[in-house]
């Protein structure tokens, strides 16, 4: 925590900079939350005067002035009031700055998350961003609004006060300037004896998430294998440490308190005892000298205050580096200026086509590839042997570092990736629906979609018969990720969605594993009539899609190895041929 | 909190004494206000510069013994909310380990983390504050208004006048803005659930140029969690203002009324000050009641699912008197039906088969048709809930879960290891194996060369969830970490997923060839996977759609072969159908 939250003197003035830049916007705001913070200050700072005032206005028995005191309390009264109300206006603008701020950086990183290249989102934890944008604005909002509320006033009250007090009296002054800055010391050196035992908590802490996560997760595999009283031995292991160190973390964090209000009592006497001295001299009189005393307990308290706020703008500034680090990455798609448009017309080539995911990895070396309108491509090869990056160059998530991929005679690098991906009909084997109805998520590539249409599509690719039987029919909300649905009928809606957009080329992952033998063969007949008259790029895993392709593309460990016709290629006796006959062993 | 009461037996001490000495500490603060009256009252008025000195001096060992009192607190408190939170995680963490298949599928892991990590460490929060303020607060509330009394109560009914008063307030502003804070959390979880979910569907956004009609969802929740975020700052920023003005208020009667009382000489000038400091005192602990029950609010919370879950019952019941049959290999399945519990119908039902020792079982099917339910009960992960499951002979119900599981080697269908080496990850199978028999697994399950290639051998490091090896690897490693185990049975739940046809045929030839093999089942949806089973299952909506070996369910049953002609074209009909 500590650690995640150190930045260089870079980091902060950039983070500095980048929440500056977008408080702007609200700076009428700012302004008023600053006058009202002046005005609260101010008035608060002069209440004890005049409570003193009034003190000093009834000296004993018989020597009570109320024809002075009354419209003095009239007076304290109208303070008050506009005391509260200035300090509820600042409230109210800061609420408003802050959410306002933190809602314009979360609509900024989701503006930035839509146009990041899948390169960055692949190599990036999902997690990770998550957490940033949520947790990280979350923190950022907390510290901003404290920060905001808190340190300004707080430096406002410390001066303003000092000024007040030399006004009044010298020494009571100077004994109170004397005194205060152990009450800093003793919170710093608190602090930076706590911080090593926060670390070590941390670390521990850390080390005990990590081993319950892995542990809960799997819990299943650790009951097969009759883990449990060994998992519970290392659990209670760390349990111990961290319990021990926890202890002295929390004991010495908690002294900062008792410590800070030891020192302000101290002051407090020391007022009390210079205040009298000072009043039996004649220097000021009793009421002035309880004014005096309720200043140095309004003087220490920001104090206090501060260093607390002062570790929160850290966080919060360290929160707005992280997030403001994905906003501003450079990374971004965009299609070239002259970008144009293309009407595909279901011709594909690729020519001398090299591409790499890490420099030292060369998958794709001079690769070439001429597809007619109408013709399949299958992809074949062992699981995770890289058919996906095929799929990421045609679709252009990725770019090619060499040759060119053409699709109706034009270079997709000229071409806007909005025309490209028009052109393409997708359903892959990560199932993916969002959280909303039936409906929408089949309409999802074309919302303007009438029911009618919807129902067609749902019907042609087999989704029609278990959405009747869902509670709500077309209008069933899906939760996030289709949940409820099993894998198979998540996929079928993947196909129903392709299948009311119809576009002139595809990409189909034969998913077979996930759904039943009987919707298996119906969803073949789908695809079928999905790929009538239309290219084709199918990941294949069946027999009957690899006979029947025009080109087969063998891939092994992320290469296209070996490409040609189911028989020339058997003919070539290569990999093809093994992993073909692989199939009826023995 | 409540049901947790128990973890913090032996900390009775700590949870006396915490409060004790914060009280102590408040009265030594709520004298200092009367020290002070008597500074002015007799020693600035007698000029006595010794009684100021003398009261001073007091002043300081007040503070002293108030520091050392606070100390002396905030120790017992810490002892106590931390031992109870490390006693709270280890009972938690144990009955985890203890949660039946069922159990684990009800709560999810996500869940069970949080209640581990964060809610824990918020009970450990809310009790610590607990032991510090819940006492110190009122104490010193009440304390300071009954001194009041002390000094005069005509004035001090002010005091009786407006505690009520900033009770309500602080109190009513509690109660409006928590159930709101609860749906700033709810829209903050909106707005979360559309980052992940469009995250994960980038591909797919994408393809169908959905960027901006993402954006916009998001916008739109994002507003509204600005509006709902805004709105219940409206009604919390009125805390300070309102608590401040009333006490301030307060200040100003006291000073009319005190005006008269000290006019009519019943209240000295050092008095009226006292009385100003104690209600300045009363604000500053008011303000911090409100933080406390805003922690300990959240505490609770968080305290009844920890207790929730440590309450869950043990729903697998675990046999007096365990029979430890003799290792024959054998399983039976009588009439088993499964239902799953809150699901609407069976997953499985009329299940009846025989298995013999070293025999293989292929068990073949679509998604949901029960095959992974069939293999569960076998090391009874989950209870039938018709029939019974013998194995060895003897209802598995009668046998010790641990002794049962331990002759059942089973690889998951998810290729799960754990941080740690290859070694320490194959010895989860059987502590301390031979070296040999290491490697005899591993070269049974065909994972020898991902072994021979690592360059530390069988100590090189396994990352967190096994991401520095492929798919392929894993599974062979979690093959060979239940081969280790010289299972008597063998369970094989789809684990050839990931295995490319020849190794996955490889693996199967090499246990077959096993001097002793174990009584096998191989759950698949492949056909070449099962078709040289001894015996083959074919599940469909958890009934047995067909039994027997290949030949008879090719020549029989329709389903089987529906599946195999699906994955083999009919031999002879050379280019396949054309459709």
């Amino acid at each position: 925590m500590a650690n995640k939250n150190k930045l260089s003197a870079h980091q902060r003035s950039m983070a500095l900079k980048g929440v500056l830049k977008r408080l702007k916007p609200y700076r009428l705001w700012v302004g008023l939350s600053l006058f009202c913070a002046a005005v609260s200050t101010v008035l608060t700072i002069w209440l004890p005067l005049l409570v003193g005032d009034g003190v000093d206005l009834m000296l004993g028995p018989g020597q009570v002035d109320f024809a002075r005191l009354i419209p003095l309390i009239v007076f304290l009264f109208i303070v008050i009031v506009l005391t509260g109300v200035s300090q509820w206006l600042m409230n109210l603008c800061n609420n408003h700055i802050t959410y306002c701020v933190t809602r314009d950086i979360r609509r900024e990183s989701m503006e930035k998350i839509q146009t990041l290249p899948l390169s960055y989102l692949d190599a990036h934890s999902h997690g990770d961003m998550i957490s940033r944008i949520i947790a990280d604005v979350d923190q950022f909002a907390d510290g901003l609004l404290m920060g905001f509320t808190q340190l300004f006033t707080g430096v406002l009250t410390i001066l303003g006060t000092l000024i007040l007090m030399f006004c009044v009296d010298v020494w009571i002054s100077i004994a109170v300037v004397c005194l205060t800055p152990l009450s800093l010391f003793a919170a710093w050196f608190i602090a930076k004896r706590t911080y090593r035992k926060f670390q070590e908590q941390t670390r521990i802490r850390g080390r005990q998430t990590a081993l319950v996560n892995e542990m809960v997760q799997n819990q299943k595999v650790v009951q097969a294998f009759g883990r449990e009283e060994t998992v519970q031995q290392e659990f209670d292991r760390i349990n111990h440490r961290l319990t021990r160190c926890s202890l002295k973390a929390v004991f010495y964090s908690s002294l900062t308190n008792p410590t800070t209000r030891f020192v302000n009592n101290l002051v407090f006497a020391a007022v009390c005892i210079v205040g009298a001295f000072v009043v039996i001299a004649g220097g000021i009189s009793v009421g002035l000298m309880s004014s005096m005393l309720m200043y140095a307990n309004q003087y220490t308290k920001p104090f206090n205050e501060i260093s607390g706020v002062v570790t929160e703008l850290q966080n919060a500034l360290a929160c707005a580096a992280r997030v403001l680090e994905l906003v501003n990455d450079p990374a971004k798609v965009e299609d070239a200026p002259d970008a144009g448009e293309v009407v595909p017309d279901g011709r594909v080539e690729m020519q001398n086509v090299s591409f790499r995911y890490v420099p030292k990895r060369p998958l794709i070396q001079d690769f070439n590839l001429k597809v007619s309108p109408g013709q399949r491509v299958a992809i074949v090869g062992p699981t995770g042997c890289g058919k996906t990056t095929l799929i990421n160059l045609l679709m252009r998530f990725y770019d090619v570092d060499a040759g060119h991929i053409l699709v109706a005679d034009k270079d997709i690098e000229t071409i806007t990736r909005k025309s490209l991906r028009a052109g393409y009909g997708m359903v892959l084997q990560d199932t993916w629906l969002m959280k909303g109805t039936v409906r929408d998520n089949i309409a999802f590539g074309k919302p303007e979609a009438t029911l009618e249409e919807v129902v067609a599509a749902a019907k042609a690719s087999y989704a029609h018969g278990f959405i009747t039987r869902l509670p709500k029919g077309y209008d069933t909300v899906l939760g996030e990720d289709g949940g409820g649905l099993s894998q198979g009928q998540k996929q079928l809606l993947c196909i129903a969605r392709v299948m009311l957009c119809l576009p002139p080329m595809l990409i189909l992952d034969e998913a077979t594993s996930s759904i039943d033998t009987r919707t298996e063969k119906k969803i073949q007949d789908a695809f079928a009539k999905l790929m009538e008259g239309r290219t084709s790029f199918i990941v294949a895993h069946r027999l009957s899609t690899i006979r029947e392709a025009d080109v087969i593309l063998v891939m092994r460990d992320g290469r296209i190895i070996e490409q040609g016709t189911h028989s020339s290629l058997l003919e070539k006796k290569g990999f093809y041929h093994k992993l073909y006959y692989s199939q009826f062993a023995n | 909190m409540r049901r947790l009461l128990h973890f913090l037996s032996g900390y009775q001490k700590e949870c006396i004494l915490a409060p004790l000495f914060k009280c102590l500490e408040a009265c030594f603060d709520l004298l200092v206000p009367l020290v002070t009256a008597d500074i002015i009252d007799t020693g600035i008025a007698n000029q006595d510069v010794g009684y100021v000195m003398t009261m001073c001096v007091v002043l300081i060992v007040l503070a002293l013994v108030g520091l050392s009192c606070s100390i002396v607190a905030q120790y017992f408190a810490a002892r106590a909310a931390v031992g109870f939170s490390g006693r709270l995680r280890q009972a938690l963490f144990a009955r985890i380990q203890g949660l039946s298949y069922t159990q684990l599928d009800q709560q999810g892991a996500p869940t069970l983390i949080t209640r581990m990590t964060s809610d824990i460490n918020q009970v450990q929060n809310g009790v610590n504050m607990f032991l510090r303020l819940f006492m110190r607060s009122p104490f010193v509330v009440f304390g300071a208004m009954i001194l009041a009394f002390f000094i005069d109560w005509k004035t001090a009914l002010i005091f009786a006048g407006v505690i009520p008063l900033l009770g309500a307030v602080v109190l009513g502003i509690l109660y409006l803005t928590m159930p709101r804070y609860k749906k700033v959390q709810g829209g903050l979880d909106q707005v979360l659930s559309i980052v992940r979910e469009n995250l994960t569907g980038v591909r797919v956004i994408r393809a169908f140029n959905k960027e901006p009609e993402q954006q916009a969802r998001f916008d739109g929740e994002n507003r509204r969690l600005t509006k709902l975020q805004i709105a219940v700052g409206r009604i919390a920023g009125l805390m300070n203002p309102l608590t401040y003005g009333l006490i301030n208020l307060a200040i100003v009667v006291l000073l009319y009324v005190g005006g008269i009382q000290i006019d009519a000489g019943a209240l000295t000038q050092g008095q009226i000050i006292a009385l100003v400091n104690y209600m300045n005192q009363i604000l500053v602990e008011l303000v911090k009641l409100a933080n406390l029950i805003v922690t300990i609010s959240k505490a609770l919370a968080c305290a009844n699912r920890v207790a929730d879950m440590l309450e869950v019952p043990q729903d697998m019941e675990q046999p007096q008197h365990p029979v430890t049959p003799e290792s024959l290999g054998t399983v039976e399945f009588q009439n088993v039906g499964l239902t799953y519990q809150g699901a609407g119908g069976a997953s499985l039902s009329g299940l009846s088969f025989s298995v013999q020792k070293g025999q293989t079982v292929g068990i073949i099917g679509g998604t949901g048709s029960g095959k992974t339910s069939l293999i569960s009960l076998i090391p009874r992960f989950y209870d039938a809930t018709q029939g019974r499951v013998l194995v060895d002979g003897v209802d598995v119900r009668e046998q010790s879960a641990a002794q049962l599981r331990q002759r059942i080697g089973i690889v998951p269908q998810k290729a799960v290891l754990f941080t740690g080496t290859i070694r320490e990850n194959l010895e989860w199978g059987a502590p301390h194996a031979r070296e040999d028999l290491l490697w005899e697994a591993l070269k049974l399950a065909q994972a020898e060369d991902v072994v021979k290639n690592k360059p530390l051998g069988l100590e090189e490091k396994v990352e967190q969830g096994g991401q520095n090896l492929s798919g392929g690897q894993r599974q062979r490693l979690t093959i060979a970490r239940a081969l280790v185990k010289q299972p008597e049975i063998l369970i094989l739940d789809d684990s050839a997923s990931a295995l490319d046809y020849a190794t996955d045929a490889a693996l199967r030839t090499a246990i077959r060839g096993m001097k002793n093999p174990p009584t096998t089942f191989i759950v698949s949806q492949r056909a070449s996977s099962v078709r040289h089973a001894d015996l083959i299952l074919v599940l469909e909506e958890g009934h047995v759609a067909g039994m027997g070996t290949h030949e008879q369910l090719l020549e029989g049953c329709p389903v089987y072969q529906e599946i195999y002609w699906s994955q083999f074209e009919k031999e002879g009909s050379g280019h396949g159908q054309q459709k």
